[in-house]
């Protein structure tokens, strides 16, 4: 009991920085300095708003994410429910007063910058449900109530997010919720029954699609079926991948997105950018590096003696790599265009900011690995 | 620790959950690698031409067309440079005050002024507007001088068509002008290079070679963003020239006849005896084909739409008319050829000649007396002939018409606007006016009025094959790659052979049956220049080098009234469209003949008087340059 009483302890300042993941910090960093380079390419080689935006988010959220991981993971723990409640009342507040662009309602002016409440959701609803798993007992965890409990965890946000309305958001959230619930032990055949019923609902589902999320369906199927109009954005973002062959066109030498073929190429299609100038090899470089990070997240997390910080960097690193496989799926065709940003490299506050808050988290678990939640 | 026991449980159920997913993570991850792999690595080649397709356009520019020149190599039918003056309407600050400063210097219209307007609206901003297709070298100073106030403007140099010589050659060549829409859909291969701004040929040559002149669209290669604006030249393409067509014209002779039938409405046609080409073919008025390049102005076009002489009509090749005395020549050989008379044949002319109760006059009143052959051809004795057609009968007379060209096109394969005419026959009459032939008109047509009609270039052509020793001859404007020389054609002609082009063989191209007829239908022709009392007398050479046989014609237009015939009108006197036709066919030099000519002055009285003075001009001029002419052909000899 004495041993766990000094594991219980403070930890002093020193020994913190000494316990941080510094494979996991590197990895961020030279993603984040990749991130720069390519929005510099995004600006057509010069340092214009895109560039030195990205550059001032980073400066402030990549330190952010040190301050995060100095606070103790057990005060993450205890404050898991009023952040997810927290985010929620950003939610609510934002579906009333929030900022309307191109006919959705996501965002809330903070002067400094807008805030994109559902991105955080995606980090504060794995936060909230590792602390529900963290707590539930094992025995209890298939009870009716429990799940029905966990259920509406997941479906509350995504009400609001969905009728935003922004649904590539709502399925990373939904995602990123479900994991939790497999990861806390969640019978299997309730996820196969799921499936079967959702598969079975699909018709119906689609019936409740925006007329514009059905043609991005439609589109997806066949992207040929309107060329110029809906089906554009995914042959330009396979055009420019795939010409980018093995070695790419070179840096600042994407045709495609410097003579403007490529939609959003600041945002969602960064990758295509990516992909366009440094090719095959280095598509393959940048999935390593998320590999790596993710990887890291895996290891803290199982190295982690509180289930809590177990469950958060599973549900993070699945996250995290759900946020890649929807986005290279998207702008590689293999899966319909949801507007789904590429972590720290995409241009755009809000999800730069979830994702540091997160990669904070899990260094805070890293260096209070050995503390043990009540 | 019960607590501790449940959280270890619970960790072992996280991390074999943790190990199913990172398991299917890996699956997915290589899923994306393998379709990374085949975009970028399989695919690459056909997305790597999607990219280019998408950011490299090709612009063509109009192609150059190539030169026309005559048989000395002097370019009728040419280029030029020429200054036009672009707007790149983005480059523009305010493009209300650049036009007012434009309309100031260049003296632009209201609606000059409105269609820019009205472009500008319909083009990109980066797509230039063209403000004048043909600056003045003042002008185009004018605006170089202002170019620092005119921000946005483009003086730019092209080539466009060029006529040096005005309208020397306009019904030969025709022109060059903006072509409208069905005229670009008709021709496939102008349809194809097409670019706006680009002319192509409306009338004449032009437009019958038009696929060869056109020439191919030099390409230029842009890289463009995803609004079609240029970024980048990537490359330039070389157009290549039309090509270059040489033709049997003269133009010292061509322009001669221009001169010689200045403020008259008339044809002057010279042909190569034995080759067929064509030396000269003038059409009088004629018009500047120059105007017609840049848009003629409407002020020019009416000037020229309404001149009573009628600038627009290709007299040579569609002008109809009478041969008038012109055709005896064909009267007298197919007679003798029929043996209906010999050279010993004499008709008493007293003046005029009765028919079934109708009178048919002689030109002479007094009546010529006993005439042969050789003295009706030489004073034009009218009586003479209408005996010998009644004699011959017409349908044996169009025979040996037909046989010298009338009543066929001549140079039918480059001239659409070509006029076959007429020659009648009974069978002719019978089908077309559904009436029987009367003995009336056999005769009025031995002295070639009444239903027959010929073009000028028809006279010349008949006159051509009675020079030669009556050969047929297949007249060509375009010197060809593989034509006989002039001697070759004589020799083979001599032999009674025609060399054909397409199945490069001899042919017997005789229209005659007796030789003799031919040498005594050109020795009346002789006599009628160059005897006294022949009806050209006055226009003769005693120069052999240049001495010339002809015959002369003066064909009416108008039935004269028994009241107009007494009183003998002077040619002034008479209103001008109601004046007789002047006509002159003749071939020299007599000894060693070479070329024929054939000159129609419409209105011009009669062809003793205007006509024949003419061809004394034209002969000197086209006898001397023979040599010349001779000199540039550079043939192989073919062996007959």
């Amino acid at each position: 009991m004495f041993q766990h009483d000094r594991l219980n302890n403070e930890i002093t300042f020193l020994q913190k920085i000494k316990n941080l993941d510094y494979i996991l910090i590197i990895s961020v960093a030279l993603l984040s300095i990749i991130s720069l380079f390519v929005m510099y390419s995004t600006d057509g080689g010069e340092i214009l708003f895109h560039t030195k935006n990205h550059f001032v988010k980073l400066s402030v959220f990549f330190p952010l994410m040190f301050l995060v991981a100095f606070f103790n993971i057990k005060f993450w723990h205890n404050f898991s429910y009023i952040i997810f409640l927290l985010v929620i009342l950003l939610l609510i507040w934002v579906s009333f007063f929030g900022i309307k662009s191109s006919g959705s309602q996501r965002w809330m002016d903070l002067y400094l910058f807008v805030l994109q409440p559902s991105e955080l959701m995606k980090v504060a609803i794995i936060m909230c449900l590792a602390k529900y798993y963290h707590r539930l007992k094992i025995e209890n965890v298939n009870s009716f109530t429990s799940i029905m409990i966990a259920l509406s965890i997941i479906s509350i946000p995504i009400i609001f997010v969905i009728s935003q309305p922004d649904l590539g958001t709502s399925i990373l959230i939904a995602s990123s919720g479900l994991i939790i619930l497999w990861l806390g032990g969640v019978k299997v055949k309730y996820f196969i029954y799921s499936f079967v019923t959702f598969l079975i609902s699909l018709p119906f589902i689609i019936s409740f699609l925006k007329p514009y999320q059905k043609l991005r369906i439609l589109t997806f199927l066949d992207p040929d079926r309107d060329p110029l109009g809906a089906g554009y954005q995914i042959i330009q973002s396979k055009i420019a991948i795939g010409s980018g062959g093995f070695e790419g066109k070179g840096f600042l030498k994407g045709t495609q997105s410097y003579l403007d073929f490529l939609p959003e190429k600041h945002t969602d299609f960064i990758f295509t950018l990516f992909s366009e100038e440094f090719g095959f090899i280095g598509s393959i470089a940048l999935l390593i590096l998320y590999s790596i990070i993710i990887f890291r997240i895996i290891r803290i997390g199982s190295i982690s003696r509180s289930n809590f910080a177990r469950l958060f960097c599973f549900g993070y690193a699945f996250a995290i790599f759900i946020y890649i496989v929807v986005n290279l799926s998207m702008v590689l065709g293999l899966l319909p265009i949801v507007g789904s940003p590429l972590p720290i490299m995409s241009y755009g506050g809000s999800s730069m900011l979830s994702t540091m808050i997160g990669f904070g988290i899990v260094l805070s678990a890293k260096i209070n690995h050995k503390q043990m939640i009540a | 620790m019960i607590k501790s026991n449940s959280g270890i449980r619970k960790a072992d159920v996280i991390n074999r959950r943790m190990f199913i997913i990172g398991a299917a993570k890996i699956v997915v991850f290589a899923g994306i690698v393998a379709r990374l792999f085949s975009l970028q690595i399989n695919e690459n080649k056909k997305y790597l031409t999607l990219s280019d397709k998408n950011r490299i356009r090709e612009w063509k520019l109009p192609p150059t067309r190539g030169n026309i020149v005559d048989y000395f190599g002097n370019v009728i039918a040419g280029n030029l440079k020429v200054y036009q003056l672009h707007i790149i309407p983005e480059q523009v600050e305010n493009f209300n005050y650049l036009l007012l400063r434009l309309k100031n210097l260049l003296e632009l219209s209201d609606k000059k002024i409105k269609r820019i307007n009205k472009l500008k609206a319909e083009l990109k901003p980066w797509d230039s507007i063209i403000v004048s297709e043909n600056l003045s070298w003042s002008q185009f100073v004018k605006i170089n001088n202002y170019l620092y106030d005119l921000v946005g403007v483009k003086p730019v140099m092209t080539i466009s068509r060029n006529y040096p010589f005005n309208e020397t050659y306009t019904h030969v060549l025709g022109y060059v002008s903006q072509p409208n829409e069905q005229e670009i859909l008709e021709n496939e291969v102008v349809q194809e290079r097409f670019v706006p701004g680009m002319k192509i040929g409306k009338l004449g040559l032009e437009k019958r070679l038009e696929n060869h002149l056109i020439g191919t669209n030099a390409i230029q290669r842009y890289e463009v963003n995803a609004y079609g604006k240029r970024i980048n030249q990537l490359e330039h393409q070389k157009g290549e020239q039309g090509l270059k067509i040489r033709l049997t014209v003269d133009t010292e002779i061509q322009k001669a006849c221009g001169e010689l039938l200045k403020g008259k409405a008339g044809s002057i046609s010279v042909m190569d005896i034995y080759t067929g080409d064509i030396i000269a073919m003038y059409s009088s008025p004629s018009y500047n084909p120059n105007l017609f390049l840049f848009g003629i102005s409407q002020d020019e076009w009416q000037l020229i739409r309404n001149n009573p002489l009628k600038p627009l009509v290709n007299k040579t090749l569609s002008g109809l008319y009478s041969p008038g005395s012109t055709i005896k020549p064909i009267v007298a050989l197919s007679a003798l050829e029929n043996n209906v008379i010999d050279t010993k044949f004499k008709v008493k002319c007293t003046g005029k000649m009765e028919l079934y109760g109708q009178t048919f006059h002689c030109w002479k009143e007094k009546g010529h007396g006993w005439v042969s052959l050789k003295n009706a051809m030489k004073q034009s004795c009218d009586t003479y002939f209408y005996e010998v057609a009644r004699l011959l009968g017409v349908d044996r007379l169009n025979n040996t018409a037909e046989k010298f060209g009338l009543g066929k096109k001549v140079l039918g394969e480059y001239f659409n606007i070509e006029k076959k005419g007429l020659f009648p026959n009974t069978k002719w009459k019978k089908n077309n006016l559904g009436k029987g032939w009367v003995l009336g008109e056999t005769l009025i047509t031995g002295i070639g009025q009444g239903y027959i009609q010929s073009t000028p270039l028809q006279l010349c052509m008949m006159t051509a094959q009675i020079a030669n020793g009556g050969y047929s001859i297949k007249p060509k404007i375009i010197v060809d790659n593989n034509p006989l020389s002039f001697e070759d054609a004589k020799q083979a002609m001599e032999k009674g052979l025609l060399y054909d082009k397409e199945t490069k063989s001899f042919k017997d191209k005789k229209l005659f049956k007796d030789k003799k007829n031919i040498k005594i239908v050109q020795e009346a022709m002789f006599s009628s220049t160059n005897e006294r009392f022949g009806t050209s007398y006055r226009s003769r050479i005693d120069d052999p080098r240049y001495q010339f046989a002809g015959k002369t014609g003066t064909a009416q237009v108008k039935r004269i009234s028994k009241r107009e015939r007494e009183l003998d009108l002077e040619l002034e006197q008479i209103p001008y469209k109601d004046r007789d036709h002047a006509l002159y066919v003749a071939y020299g030099p007599y000894i060693n003949p070479r070329y024929a000519l054939s000159i129609i002055v419409e209105h011009g009285g009669s062809g003793s008087k205007t006509a024949a003075p003419i061809a004394k001009k034209l002969f000197k001029l086209i006898i001397d340059r023979h040599e010349l002419r001779n000199k540039q052909s550079n043939f192989e000899r073919i062996t007959i």
